[in-house]
């Protein structure tokens, strides 16, 4: 259980290039394709919408409307080091810094309208969907007065209640037709449902291959290292609705069923202990959160952040009902729920919170919830200060040390089972 | 056989010897730190007061803040598993630690085995930390140890309604300038310290016994209205200080009775 001292250095070993047929790279390339179409087509005079990460990809999809999503941007940027610049650049021009980095960032880049670590394209409209967050409301309210550009808003309101209700699928459903006809209005594009059915194909068959692979950690040990999914996670946000997503998809399955019956994982160490990852990653800081749980050979084998993107229905009301259910969008019980199913299908041994300050909403009612699955699942439970993107809030060795408190509970647990 | 624990804190460096597991031999305390001559200072210390040498030692096992960074040990462990495991040293029945030490703060849950079974600690701010009086020590001009004593001297607490530090300090100066007395001032400053790591607690849940630990555990006036919001009694060691290090030297027995 004790760690001993000095650890063997690391030797980095060259990159080896990507094979094209591995899921690896074909999602890398859906994910960077998603911002250079973007840019592409900004470049041939058509219209390109910023869009929130949980509004219904259907819609631009079906219209042929190029997107780009500044919540993946401000992830990249967060991840590739330019987070605090960009915040300061937003803290500049007066927006708090205890407003979301996301949104800073996004709103520092529509000032600054280039920033190397990610360009987007810049946009034509804004699609706004709150099931995320309502933080996002004035996030783009102020990008649509900064840029001078139509908001659309589809307004899923944070439910009370366990189950979506009829009336609020009601209420949605009057939204989604309404963003669509503005869209048509807007740029002279015209709805075909045949599409629409083609791209809720495509949607869902990307969802059902993401949540069958994330599911695959249910093996011990998992086939993959959580922390992947952090990175393929960019397709679900932002090209869910396309063919080439389904077919990656498909391939991440394929290549996470093949790990398990070859007893290999692209976790690269032992796996000693299995955690949960609850919250948004701490993107400046991937690499050190990443690395203070594998070298003590725990892998973080699930997190809602990753399911909460994969939209699996098979009617037009069970499309607006999935939308009203992502985890921001649920109420504590029925949240901790969902996760407590995660802990328990995947064989989580300890619960590893993100107190992110940037998510407000998320963060606020951690302390209860993992309070409440600790005790539902036994495991032991702690939490740490960082951000999705501001890498000022976050302190390396506090973060160290409920690492190795978690690992020393969940070793002397596993010992207690062996006695 | 003797085994050896280093608690290199944020402010202070703490070691024990102990032999077999059973016996505290020697201990010594240095302020100064992670980044400091506390460590080998404290260390020096010890073998003057003894007269054994790092060559008698079987294992030494470093725990607190600069574990990471110290590179005369043969095995670090967390603080939390030491304070658990100092804790029941000291107290056989114990379950819950308060560990209140230079810059966190943390509530230990031990099951009925002794084990450490969860843990909470503070977020980064340094209120309810042990900074957090240093800071309002330095703006009264007095030495921390002083304050327990001018505490019990209250007559009426004072409210000190931020719980930032650098908030704090600027009402403590302006209660200061508007006339409230220093030991109604310093009770307050101590029962923020307490209202804020209460919190905590109920959130990790508090099962008697409980003890406190770390630097702050002195400081009788904390302890006072920890008790008083926990409604529990809070056990004290004089030894408090030393739970870490002497959770680091048990730990280091036991590694080597595996």
């Amino acid at each position: 259980m004790a760690e001993e001292v000095k650890k063997p250095e690391e030797v980095k070993k060259p990159r080896k290039p990507l094979d094209p047929n591995s899921a690896k790279y074909k999602l890398g390339k859906i994910a960077s394709d998603a911002f250079a179409t973007a840019i592409e087509a900004k470049k041939q005079g058509k219209p390109v919408a910023w869009v929130s990460s949980n509004f219904p990809v259907e819609i631009p999809e079906t219209l042929g409307l190029a997107t780009a999503y500044p919540e993946n941007q401000a992830a990249g940027i967060a991840a590739r080091g330019a987070g605090e610049r960009m915040c300061e650049v937003a803290e500049a021009d007066g927006y708090s810094n205890d407003i979301c980095a996301y949104a800073r960032i996004s709103l520092a880049y529509a000032k600054l309208k280039e920033c190397p670590e990610q360009d987007v394209a810049m946009p034509d409209v804004l699609l706004c969907c709150n099931n995320i967050c309502n933080c996002m409301i004035k996030w783009y309210e102020n990008l649509s007065q900064e840029l001078g550009i139509p908001m659309i808003m589809l307004d899923i309101p944070f439910n009370p209640d366990y189950e979506v209700s009829d009336a609020q699928v009601a209420y949605v459903t009057g939204q989604f037709w309404d963003a669509v006809h503005q869209l048509e209005d807007l740029f002279g594009l015209k709805w075909d449902d045949d599409k629409f059915q083609q791209v809720t194909g495509f949607s869902c068959r990307t969802s059902r291959a993401w949540l069958e692979a994330t599911a695959q950690a249910k093996y011990i040990p998992s086939p993959f290292n959580g922390f992947d999914l952090l990175n393929h996670m960019a397709v679900m946000v932002t090209a869910r609705g396309k063919e080439e997503a389904g077919e990656a998809m498909e391939t991440l399955l394929k290549e996470y069923k093949q790990n398990h019956e070859k007893g290999e994982s692209t976790f690269r160490a032992e796996e000693k202990h299995r955690v949960m990852f609850e919250g948004i990653a701490c993107w400046p800081y991937l690499r050190a959160t990443s690395r203070g749980l594998k070298d003590r050979g725990i892998n973080m084998v699930t997190t809602i952040y990753a399911d909460a993107f994969g939209f699996d229905y098979n009617s037009f009301d069970e499309m607006i009902r999935a939308y009203c259910s992502v985890p921001n969008a649920i109420n504590l019980e029925k949240s901790r729920d969902k996760r407590i199913k995660l802990c328990k299908d995947n064989h989580v041994e300890g619960l590893l919170v993100h107190t992110n300050r940037s998510c407000k909403l998320w963060s606020g009612f951690m302390a209860e919830m993992s309070r409440q699955i600790g005790k539902e699942c036994n495991i032991p439970v702690t939490s740490f200060d960082g951000d999705q993107a501001d890498p000022r809030n976050f302190s390396e060795a506090q973060y160290d040390t409920r690492v190795q408190g978690l690992f020393e509970i969940m070793e002397s647990n596993k010992e207690s089972k062996e006695a | 056989m003797l085994t050896l624990g280093i608690d290199i804190g944020s402010t202070t460096s703490k070691c024990i010897l102990m032999e077999d597991g059973s016996r505290i031999i020697a201990k010594s305390l240095r302020i100064g730190g992670l980044g400091t001559e506390g460590p080998e200072e404290a260390l020096q210390d010890l073998w003057n007061e003894t007269s054994y040498t790092r060559d008698d030692v079987s294992r030494v096992i470093v725990t607190g803040y600069g574990r990471n960074k110290y590179e005369g040990a043969d095995g670090e462990v967390s603080e939390l598993t030491c304070h658990a495991l100092g804790g029941r040293f000291i107290f056989p029945d114990l379950r819950t630690v308060i560990d209140i030490g230079g810059q966190d703060a943390k509530i230990i849950t031990l099951n009925e085995s002794g084990r450490m079974s969860n843990f909470v600690m503070n977020d980064k701010c340094a209120a309810g930390t042990g900074r957090f009086l240093d800071v309002m020590a330095n703006i009264l001009r007095m030495d921390i140890d002083d304050l327990d004593e001018c505490a019990s001297k209250s007559e009426k607490p004072a409210s000190i309604s931020s719980t930032c530090t650098v908030f704090a300090e600027s009402e403590v100066i302006s209660q200061l300038a508007n006339g409230v007395s220093r030991p109604d001032l310093v009770a307050g400053i101590c029962e923020s310290v307490a209202s804020r790591v209460s919190a905590l607690a109920r959130r990790a849940g508090v099962v008697p016994r409980v003890c406190m630990s770390g630097g702050v555990a002195k400081n009788s006036a904390v302890r006072h209205a920890l008790e008083k919001n926990l409604e529990t009694e809070i056990s004290f060691d004089p030894m408090a200080q030393y739970f870490g290090a002497i959770g680091a030297a048990l730990y280091g027995f036991r590694q080597l009775n595996k």
